[in-house]
């Protein structure tokens, strides 16, 4: 059958199961556009900036575990996906990217919006293509869903000059893949199980540190069992979290920079750590010649250069999450580890990191663990950066599996909307609630207009504290309380919400939480809540930057009343 | 051989980029790579590329990880500790005026150097071996004015 080049496109995203993909037209991609009313099939979403689309394919993608698809036209279009494809780069999920380019005879030639995208996203994408004619069109996308969704998922660019969609060549769907350098490992080696095993079943101090990995392999119920049988704690890094039960008894609460105080203490003492699809970044290791100086390391990852990459490991293990901890709990023995859990509990009972304060002024962390009350936990939360993301990781309680999305390693500012409407897209039965910072929703709230356009009935949280908090809190704590920069401007969010044609609501002091939050659920659409909080609230525990992270500045204020936050524990 | 310097082979598609993909991840992770030679394998469709680089092992260990996560890289071995074949090629243009050419001559004769091409006031030796024999003819060679050197950076195979 012969068929253009854009009908083959659409051919095969058909044929990868694609229903929704999040583009803005242009020149290069007029051919695209113009056959997809042949693909019913196929449902195109106008977002109003690229940089949106491809964090709507993102959060798409975290949410449902499938290929999140974006497209946009040469130069400036393409240019705009950047942010969004090293935002999907750096946490590992799987987007293809399609970009239009210039005609073939003009390519090098600096025509008009000629850019080299391919050239740009090299070190940002897991691979990328030029195509340089339509019938190559089938094998590329066919291997790029395969590469995007295999092995340490990642995000793949398709780059299709403007006359490769019009040329015409026989269309044909190829069953499978063929790429010698590219086999993913999946099962750990027996006799690394095997050392592994010994290791936990002698240790009496362990820490399981969860990362993403645990996330994307859905390999929550085998890490529950690990836990239970070594009765060893698990304490997630800021992309971990969600992968284990917050209220468990084992559970420690997040790692790392802006950790709970009995993680890094845990993690600082232990005897063992157990890292599991994570890759011991800087913000959740502190100072790395510090970090778990006590303890033997094992890693188990997908990625066999994650290993070795930042820490010394003792028993490294290639594979996939959910199939290596299926292996490894055969080989566990029952744990107990009374005094180390005894004394666990003592750090969180000492030192408090998860309470809410109680104060007359509006606090974040009240509209948080608010937040988690009025949804039963039952939301996906997707976060900003900032601030805004460290409340929203921390005091919200993550029962439920993969219900936090968020920027981890790139920390993307202008993440949290499209990324929910990508979610809520992907998930349309969840409550969807996009907590953000006033500062990172004024990078991208141009993504409302998609909110009413498409019928996406997310609910935003804005945690509207005046200033570029994190930052504004890097100054207070480290450069003297000079405030350069940091200070922010805001519109009237509830007026922006009300020009999109949105329901817009305000909540200044702590009464007003509540009711704010069940209005928005209620409301059968897209909501914007604008929190007027405690400007100089500072996110605690802090690790400074570059310290270890068993060294921590706690909370100024003495002694804090507490309240519920800690929930029912298992 | 020095024994700081390591060897990596590596079997590679023979696809437009590739050279561009390994040279943009040395620079990115800031791998120190000293030289690195490409060139079609017995294998259609693969290229052969062997690569030299200073640095420990956990270096040379992240170097050919990162180098196998690449999806054009089909294998990777550092082939320093293994027995190997290594070689290097250099082309030396040598100031040689008629006054010093048999001098010249007799070098390249004891370094088994092939003289390439005469003009009148120069010679091209051709010489193959590795880094520290290229090193002392082209030592040997400076008194009399080299003009330009092209070295092509070591090819290796580990043996049978
Ligand atoms: C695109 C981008 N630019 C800059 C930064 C640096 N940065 C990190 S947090 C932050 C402040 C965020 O302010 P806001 O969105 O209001 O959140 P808050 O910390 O106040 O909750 C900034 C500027 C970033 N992470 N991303
Ligand atoms: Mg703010």
């Amino acid at each position: 059958m012969k068929l253009s080049g854009a009908q083959m496109l659409c051919e095969c995203l058909v044929r990868e199961g694609v229903v929704e993909i999040f583009g803005f037209p242009g020149g290069t991609v007029l051919p695209l556009y113009d056959v997809w009313p042949q693909y019913p099939q196929l449902r195109h979403v106008l977002v109003r900036h690229e940089q949106g689309a491809a964090h709507m394919a993102d959060g798409y993608a975290r949410a449902t575990g499938r290929v999140g698809v974006c497209v946009a036209t040469s130069g400036p279009g393409a240019c705009n996906l950047v942010t969004g494809i090293a935002t999907a780069h750096m946490d590992s999920s799987p987007v293809v990217a399609i970009t239009g380019q210039v005609v073939r005879s003009l390519i090098g030639k600096d025509g008009f919006q000629e850019c080299d995208i391919t050239g740009i996203t090299l070190p940002i994408t897991k691979y990328n293509y030029l195509v340089l004619k339509a019938a190559d069109i089938p094998r590329v996308v066919k291997e790029a869903f395969h590469i995007a969704r295999t092995g340490r998922p990642g995000p793949v660019l398709i780059d299709i000059p403007r006359d490769v969609f019009t040329e015409e060549a026989e269309y044909d769907y190829p069953d499978s893949v063929d790429l010698p350098g590219y086999k993913p490992t999946l099962t750990g080696h027996p006799t690394q199980i095997r050392k592994a095993a010994s290791l936990i079943n002698q240790s009496l101090r362990p820490v399981i540190i969860v990362g993403h990995g645990v996330v994307i392999s859905r390999a929550y119920t085998e890490l529950r069992d690990l836990a239970e049988k070594a009765q060893a704690p698990v304490t997630p890094t800021l992309l971990g979290i969600s992968s284990f039960p917050g209220s468990h008894v084992l559970s420690l609460g997040m790692l790392g920079m802006h950790g709970t105080y009995q993680a890094n203490r845990a993690v600082t003492d232990a005897d063992l750590i157990i890292g599991l699809g994570m890759r011991f970044d800087d913000r959740a290791t502190g100072k790395v010649s510090e970090f778990a100086p006590k303890a033997k390391i094992i890693h188990i990852d997908i990625d066999p250069a994650e290993i070795g990459k930042n820490v010394r490991v003792d028993v490294p293990i290639v594979g996939d999450v959910a199939a290596v901890l299926r292996a490894l709990n055969g080989e566990v023995q029952q744990g107990r580890h009374t005094e180390w859990l005894a004394q666990i509990d003592d750090w969180r009972e000492s030192h408090a990191s998860d309470v809410v304060p109680d104060s007359e002024k509006l606090l974040p962390q009240q509209v948080v663990s608010k937040l988690y009350e009025v949804t039963r936990g039952e939301a996906t939360i997707v976060t900003g950066v900032g601030q805004n993301q460290m409340w929203a990781a921390r005091f919200y309680r993550y029962d439920r599996s993969d219900a936090f999305i968020s920027s981890g390693g790139l920390g993307t500012m202008g993440f949290e909307l499209p990324a929910g409407i990508g979610v809520k897209m992907g998930r349309p039965q969840d409550a969807v609630w996009c907590v953000c910072g006033d500062g990172g929703f004024q990078m991208t709230m141009e993504e409302l207009a998609v909110a009413v356009q498409e019928k996406v009935a997310i609910k935003v949280a804005i945690l509207n504290n005046g200033f570029l908090g994190m930052v504004r809190q890097w100054q207070d704590l480290f450069f003297g309380k000079r405030f350069v920069a940091t200070p922010l401007l805001g519109p009237d969010f509830v007026k922006i919400a009300e020009a999109y044609g949105i329901l817009g609501l305000r909540a200044t002091r702590p009464s007003e939480v509540g009711p704010a939050i069940e209005r928005a659920m209620e409301h059968d659409g897209p909501v914007v809540v604008d929190f007027a909080i405690q400007p100089e609230e500072n996110v605690y525990p802090m690790v400074p930057p570059g310290g270890s992270i068993g060294e921590m500045l706690e909370a100024p204020q003495p002694v804090r009343s507490r309240s519920s936050a800690r929930g029912h524990r298992a | 051989m020095n024994a700081q310097k390591h060897t990596v082979t590596a079997l590679v598609e023979d696809k437009p980029g590739v050279l561009n993909r390994i040279a943009s991840l040395f620079r990115r992770r800031g791998f120190n790579i000293e030289s690195i030679v490409v060139g079609h394998s017995e294998v259609p469709d693969l290229s052969r590329l062997t690569l030299v680089m200073g640095g420990d092992e956990a270096a040379v260990e992240q170097v050919t990880k990162q180098l196998y996560k690449l999806i054009d890289v089909v294998k990777v071995s550092d082939i320093t500790s293994d027995d190997m074949v290594a070689r290097e090629l250099a082309l030396v243009k040598v100031r040689a005026p008629s006054s010093a050419r048999g001098e010249i001559i007799q070098l390249a004769d004891i370094f088994r150097a092939n003289i390439v091409d005469v003009a009148p006031e120069a010679l091209i030796l051709e010489v193959t071996g590795d880094e520290e024999k290229i090193g002392a003819l082209l030592e040997l060679l400076r008194p009399f004015g080299i003009v330009e050197v092209m070295r092509s950076g070591r090819v290796a195979l580990a043996r049978a």
